[in-house]
């Protein structure tokens, strides 16, 4: 069971965030396009910093609590679930406060 | 260069997307801090349970060691940073058009 300790947490990151879509009807991911022009370039860019701080040693994964597969560029299979879900969560919200506050101005108003 | 440097860096970056890059400006707005206050208590629970139960081992050399909740301060500074950056993507891409 121990190695599921990170995906059980994106799981639950997955789970507690998705929800909005469901129930609070912010249809982001109707928005599919938008969505992957925005987590891509982003998930792409900090995965690459996430890399580098790696190789420097200044931190590492515990083997025994990540999925016991081959690492994909040096990374577990969870960390690069952390940069879908992650960045996923942080749009359910905005628009979530959006859906909630409807005076409350994002910037991409028309 | 620590991984406290690492995380101000990037802190940096993402302040200066957001405010000049972009020009976004979430920074400002109450719509993006009542959401971070919501994203922070997840981040506390969830990164917190998974450094508590060491899925993550830190260098103590390249952290400053000021942990909140067994978290090392700078995992919320890249927190904060990723959180602002793809909102700001996602606000950007909105108001250049890509609404769907």
């Amino acid at each position: 069971m121990k190695h599921y300790t990170y995906l059980a947490a994106m799981g639950f990151t997955l789970i507690g965030s998705i929800w909005l879509e469901v129930f609070l009807k912010v249809s982001v991911l109707k928005r599919i396009r938008r969505v992957l022009l925005t987590i891509l370039p982003v998930g792409i860019a900090f995965v690459l910093w996430d890399r580098f701080a790696i190789t420097q040693g200044h931190w590492r994964f515990d083997n025994a609590q990540v999925l016991p597969l081959n690492r994909i560029g040096g990374l577990p299979l969870e960390e690069y679930l952390f940069f879908i879900f992650v960045p996923l969560a942080a749009i359910l919200t905005i628009e979530a406060v959006r859906k909630v506050n409807t005076h409350w101005k994002v910037g991409d108003e028309r | 260069m620590s991984y406290t440097f690492m995380t101000l860096l990037v802190l940096a970056v993402a302040i200066l997307w957001d405010l000049v890059i972009v020009r976004t400006r979430l920074i400002g707005r109450r719509v993006f801090w009542a959401g971070y206050v919501i994203i922070f208590a997840f981040q506390l629970l969830i990164n917190g349970w998974l450094t508590c139960n060491n899925v993550f081992l830190y260098d103590e050399s390249a952290i400053l060691g000021v942990r909140v909740f067994y978290e090392p301060v700078e995992d919320l500074v890249f927190g904060f940073s990723l959180v602002l950056t793809v909102q700001s993507m996602w606000v950007f891409l909105g108001r250049r058009g890509i609404r769907n």
